[in-house]
């Protein structure tokens, strides 16, 4: 049987599935508003929201670049992936110690310890940073260094999951992530770093 | 047998396996109630509306399923049907062969374990490696998983360790974050070397042809970073009709399986990636699978489904956290594979028609199901069916006895009176196995019998 034959005999076998139905059941009239945690969120900003947020799920936000160098250097994090678009503008903060790469070798990869992109957005709700084809620059250098860096712009973070959603836009691809790479398999102990970042940084400028 | 294999199994489970489970399961559900009650005011309202979501979709499968082929199309999508298990994993060596590749990596997807692509894969000779950690300590043990989302809860770090040894992972070392970062270091390079990256489904939507796809660990997005070609086996219950409904989905769907708020890595694939983009599929497959769902369909279980997988029901079951999932025998252990292994059995429905009756039909899976599925009355319509094809059911003691008692006032009311006789007898010691093997494990309460109608006749009426 070909792809094509079996599409026919699937969808006739879901059409005399269906045909004894005498009503089928309608779509329900809802709004995603039943979804939003509107009391934990009150009336406070989305960067507030954002930034204690992230940190519940063991990430952390920074406004300051200085900041975030002086944490890679007290960790030893010194060679690392930037996108070129943003490296004119962070290069000033990182000193002679750091071994900055913008372009991307996957031969390489172990030996990036930080991977600096952009973000298409956040979400402040659940402290999700959105990336996209567009924005992203590479999608391995967001993924296999130990520490990810978002860069995500101030007035680009969404209140909640429906507003993220109805700004998902034409990129044929988007990832939300929510702080770092985790897994609880081995006896349901969690553990951070498994094959993604085991650090994740928003960088909000 | 004595029993039905579902209770046998049970019987002779190991303790520490059945402790794992006990405790695993058990976490995961009290620290999901929280999270689904403090943060909605209304969370079941999310539930109902959730089903009824569903329960839409599936009765218009056949206006859905055209609608999202051609979605699928237009985002540039090479769309293939598979009414069996056998045919969708053709379609997958079918792909593979016509790019010349021969090294696959591979999501966790519930369709995949059901066709057991991965064991057909390596028989044609391809590499077909599982990458989210629990799916791969499984596949290096020859194994199989025990449960929906957390697939080896039946493991101790002890035997994981001991498989990583024998597997040349290093010497043994049963700390979970070594094990961890040793499957990193081991699993970051065969991402990077293999031709193609296999995913599943947990959401389509109808309307922009987006799949969506949660995972914690990232292992999803990484064969989608480092392959060329990906191919999505989805079953064809999976779609959602809006991009809209896609929050109320994902608000629950992280919070009902692991109690988290979002699984780490949300991903919305709608086509190969962009062409400025330099990492990614250049290629994109999306294999639609049957495989017994349209069965499904044609019954009066379709509700089922609705079903999203994300495991609350196993982990809130009384029978599940006794039994554990490899006594169901199937890819779908717990309350939802009670349902839906015996139907996706098709003609061979009496193997399996003991899940249906290891219940107690408490109801605490409907009453945490994410998609409100009323799964005790599902349950029961299988057990119906059961009886009507004449499926013996060794292990269930006679009711003929109780049916002709319970038709007789005189003799109903002399047997109450009667029973107090087994608060007497040594019960151990009688002669019917059904009842010994019970009393082995339990004690029988004390006979009361009566208290029921001497209550009912003396009761005082609400008015007074």
């Amino acid at each position: 049987m070909s792809s094509a034959d079996d599409r026919e005999s699937i969808l006739s076998r879901v059409r005399g599935a269906l045909a004894p139905l005498h009503e089928r059941a309608a779509m329900p009239d809802y709004t995603t508003e039943i979804s939003v945690m509107r009391a934990m969120m009150g009336s406070r900003d989305a960067l507030t929201v954002f930034t204690e947020r992230i940190a519940l799920v063991n990430g952390l936000a920074l406004t300051d670049p200085a900041a975030l160098v002086a944490r890679l250097r007290e960790n030893q994090w010194l060679c690392g992936y930037c996108d070129p678009a943003l490296w004119p503008s962070l290069a000033p903060y990182f000193g002679a110690d750091f071994k900055v790469d913008t372009a991307y070798d996957r031969k390489r990869v172990d030996d990036y310890a930080f991977g600096i992109t952009r973000a298409a957005a956040a979400i402040a709700e659940t402290g999700t940073i959105v990336l996209n084809d567009a924005t992203t620059s590479r999608r391995l250098a967001a993924l296999t260094p130990w520490v990810h860096i978002a860069v995500v712009e101030r007035a680009r973070i969404f209140a909640d999951l429906p507003e993220a959603v109805a700004a998902l836009g034409p990129d044929s691809n988007v990832i939300w992530v929510t702080g770092p790479s985790k897994t609880a398999d081995v006896e349901g102990i969690l553990i951070e770093g498994v094959h993604g970042p085991g650090i994740q940084i928003a960088l909000v400028v | 047998m004595r029993f039905q294999q579902i209770d046998q199994f049970a019987a002779e489970l190991k303790a520490d396996t059945r402790a794992a489970v006990y405790d695993g399961s058990k976490k995961g559900h009290e620290k999901r109630t929280k999270l689904l009650f403090d943060e909605f005011p209304d969370a079941n309202r999310l539930r109902q509306i959730a089903g009824e979501v569903k329960q839409h979709v599936v009765e218009n499968l056949d206006t859905y399923l055209p609608q999202v082929e051609a979605k699928l199309k237009a985002n540039g999508v090479i769309v293939h049907w598979a009414a069996t298990a056998e045919a969708a994993n053709q379609a997958v060596l079918g792909i593979m062969r016509a790019r010349g590749a021969t090294k696959m990596v591979k999501a966790k997807t519930m369709v995949s374990e059901e066709t057991e692509l991965a064991h057909f894969l390596e028989k044609h000779g391809m590499e077909a490696l599982e990458t989210d950690l629990g799916e791969f300590i499984v596949q290096i043990d020859g194994d199989h998983p025990s449960h929906i989302v957390k697939p080896i809860i039946h493991k101790n770090r002890r035997e994981i360790a001991t498989s990583f040894e024998q597997n040349g992972l290093g010497a043994y070392n049963d700390d979970p974050q070594t094990i961890t970062r040793r499957a990193r270091n081991f699993l970051r390079h065969k991402y990077l070397e293999a031709d193609v990256g296999l995913t599943g489904a947990n959401f389509v939507s109808a309307e922009s042809g987006r799949l969506v796809l949660v995972t914690n660990e990232g292992n999803s997005r990484f064969c989608l970073a480092a392959t060329k070609c990906h191919i999505a086996m989805v079953g064809i219950e999976k779609i959602v009709p809006r991009d809209y409904d896609l929050a109320l989905f994902l608000n629950l769907l992280a919070r009902s399986g692991t109690a988290q708020e979002l699984t780490v890595y949300t991903e919305f694939i709608s086509g190969p990636k962009s062409p400025t983009q330099p990492d990614g599929p250049e290629e994109m497959h999306v294999i639609f699978v049957d495989n017994g769902r349209t069965e499904v369909l044609a019954s009066d279980c379709r509700d089922i489904l609705r079903c999203i997988r994300c495991g609350a029901c196993l982990n809130v079951c009384p029978v599940y956290r006794q039994a554990s999932g490899h006594a169901y025998r199937s890819v779908y252990p717990g309350p939802v594979g009670a349902v839906l292994s015996p139907l996706l059995m098709k003609e061979k429905f009496p193997q399996k028609a003991d899940l249906p009756k290891a219940s107690t039909l408490c109801g605490a899976c409907h009453e945490v199901c994410p998609v409100n599925i009323p799964i005790p009355d599902l349950l029961l319509r299988l057990r119906n069916r059961a009886k009507e094809e004449n499926v013996p059911s060794p292990g269930t003691p006679p009711m003929g006895a109780w049916a002709l008692l319970a038709s007789q006032p005189t003799a109903w009311k002399a047997s109450l009176f009667g029973g107090k006789i087994i608060n007497y007898l040594p019960t151990k010691l009688l002669p019917i196995p059904a009842l010994r093997a019970w009393e082995a494990k339990r004690s029988l309460p004390e006979w009361r019998g009566g208290e029921f109608r001497r209550w009912l006749k003396t009761r005082k009426s609400r008015a007074d």
